[in-house]
């Protein structure tokens, strides 16, 4: 009987959770407005988790682009296609890579930075403050950050592609020695701007989207205490990640399931 | 034999304040209150704190009197009882009438609450900036004169991670100020002050309440200084139980032994400096057989 009890409380518990994050992200939704008015802090904010991701995401989407060109060529080669290794390249790049790569380092280096930020602040009673001063934090300190943050990871997958598909270039045109305007030329002609770019884009926005909310909410109802916020830093980056792979699967079954 | 603060109001606010409906500005009724089942805080505690009046809230470590202020300012909603701010019952989920309610009071936090990103000067003008719609150079003035006050007009340009914990405190009393509240709350104004700061900011405290008539909160350790300062003192004991209140000249006269404990600062009395624990003998294994 107790362990039924126990199995109850755990599941109320779970419950109640949920509950609780809806609520806080429908007044996230609420706060975006009156934060979009004050679009400076908006401006701060992504420059603070946008600009300051740039080094790791172009670091890293060079070097998945050199591998994926060196990978696929070995496999593309033994079919007689490797001229296609350009668009093959870039489908997988602006695709399925870009945002799901992007998104999980935006979770590693913005995610984690989000979330300690407001949860020191909690700690340091500045939220309490604020709300004190009769200023909703939701709007001031969360609002800022979400839209910064949903403007970001579709610019940085952007330019995690875009310079993974450069990478590539150097791999097959220069060590490889495919021929450069085959290489452009082929993806000039397979990739669709709006199917595969267009929703590209559109998975980084929803992508970034859940990272932030989750970062935002970490931080916001973490206890108030050193270990709290090493706890919902962690808890940052795999929620974040596993919800971001879960949605990857829904939306690629969406967007592509219809084959072209 | 300390200095006494006490200032005439000005003939505008005395008008004022002759025209209010009561004297009482915030009301505590048998309000009970914890943060989960096993820790009850305050237990049907009630108290009323005149308005204009300096009211200094003793009492020792975790008897509630941080958490009274965060009732005050409805960061917690009661468990039961009624928290009154000058006439309405405070509705914690009544977003609109809590902000309302908080646009009228400042806070002085117990740690600052600064923000680290900013420098002194902008965390006193951050709510200037925020709440009202004066323009910059009318706030410039204003924090320079709030700074000028705890003595940090200085120190305006510096980072707060630039500055020492005491001048932190003052920075953030600079900040509660800010805006000429009607109510300030102030939690353990004087904790990490040097002797010099602490006459300052004691005087500071009963100076800006006199001339602008506002009602003042002060929470403490400093029993001297809140004698010195305030109209009317309150003394809690854990769990939120009122041992006293009355004029600092009735409190520093009592004779309650538990009043004289706490006044004097005395290691005996029915106030126990142990938290409860099973006997040393027991603990230590070192008892007679």
């Amino acid at each position: 009987m107790n362990v039924f009890a126990a199995l109850g409380a755990r599941a109320l518990a779970v419950f109640r959770g949920w509950g609780h994050a809806a609520l806080f992200f429908v007044d996230l939704l609420r706060a975006l407005l009156p934060a979009l008015r004050r679009f400076g802090l908006v401006v701060t904010q992504i420059h603070a988790i946008g600009n300051r991701s740039l080094v790791i995401i172009l670091a890293s989407g060079l070097a998945v682009g050199f591998v994926l060109a060196l990978q696929l060529y070995n496999t593309l080669i033994t079919f007689g296609a490797a001229e296609s290794l350009g668009l093959v390249v870039n489908l997988s790049l602006v695709r399925e890579l870009g945002p799901v790569v992007t998104t999980l380092l935006f979770a590693g280096r913005a995610g984690t930075s989000l979330t300690a930020e407001i949860g020191l602040m909690k700690a340091g009673e500045q939220i309490a403050a604020l709300e004190l001063m009769a200023i909703d934090p939701r709007q001031r300190v969360l609002a800022p950050r979400f839209i910064a943050g949903i403007i970001s990871m579709p610019l940085l997958a952007i330019l995690f592609s875009a310079i993974g598909i450069l990478g590539a270039w150097v791999v097959a045109v220069g060590l490889i020695g495919i021929d450069a305007g085959n290489f452009w030329a082929i993806q000039q002609n397979g990739v669709d701007v709006w199917r595969d770019v267009g929703n590209g884009v559109i998975k980084s926005a929803v992508f970034g989207v859940i990272c932030t909310a989750v970062a935002l909410y970490q931080g916001y109802e973490t206890e108030a205490t050193p270990e709290g916020v090493a706890y919902a830093t962690t808890r940052t980056v795999v929620i974040s990640s596993l919800g971001v792979l879960g949605m990857d699967f829904i939306l690629t079954a969406l967007m592509f399931s219809t084959g072209r | 034999m300390r200095e006494s603060f006490a200032f005439p109001l000005p003939a505008g606010l005395q008008a004022h304040h002759a025209g209010l409906k009561s004297d009482t500005f915030i009301e505590i009724d048998h309000v009970t209150f914890g943060y989960d089942e096993r820790r009850v805080i305050l237990k049907d505690l009630s108290l009323r704190f005149l308005r204009g009046k300096v009211t200094s809230v003793l009492g020792g470590s975790g008897c509630g009197k941080t958490t009274l202020l965060r009732l005050i300012g409805g960061v917690h909603r009661v468990d039961k009882g009624r928290v009154v701010f000058d006439g309405e019952v405070i509705d914690v989920h009544d977003r609109d009438q809590l902000y309302r309610l908080r646009r009228r009071l400042g806070m002085l936090f117990q740690f600052g609450a600064l923000f680290t990103d900013l420098t002194v000067f902008d965390n006193v003008a951050f709510p200037l900036r925020e709440m009202s719609d004066l323009s910059e150079p009318m706030i410039r003035d204003i924090v320079l004169m709030k700074l000028n006050a705890v003595g940090l007009r200085g120190a305006a340009s510096l980072k707060i991670s630039e500055v020492s914990g005491g001048m932190a405190r003052r920075v953030a009393l600079a900040r509660a100020i800010a805006l000429d509240p009607e109510l300030i709350m102030y939690d353990e104004p004087f904790a990490g002050l040097d002797l010099i700061s602490m006459g300052v900011a004691a005087k500071l405290i009963r100076t800006l309440n006199d001339v602008t008539g506002a009602t003042s909160l002060v929470i403490s350790h400093d029993v001297p200084e809140c004698m010195a300062i305030s109209d009317w003192v309150v003394l809690l004991a854990t769990g939120g139980r009122l041992v006293a209140q009355g004029t600092p000249a009735e409190l520093m006269a009592s004779t309650d032994p538990e009043v004289r404990q706490f006044v004097r600062g005395e290691p005996d009395g029915p106030v126990k400096f142990h938290y409860p624990a099973p006997a040393i003998a027991d603990d230590f294994g070192v008892g007679a057989r």
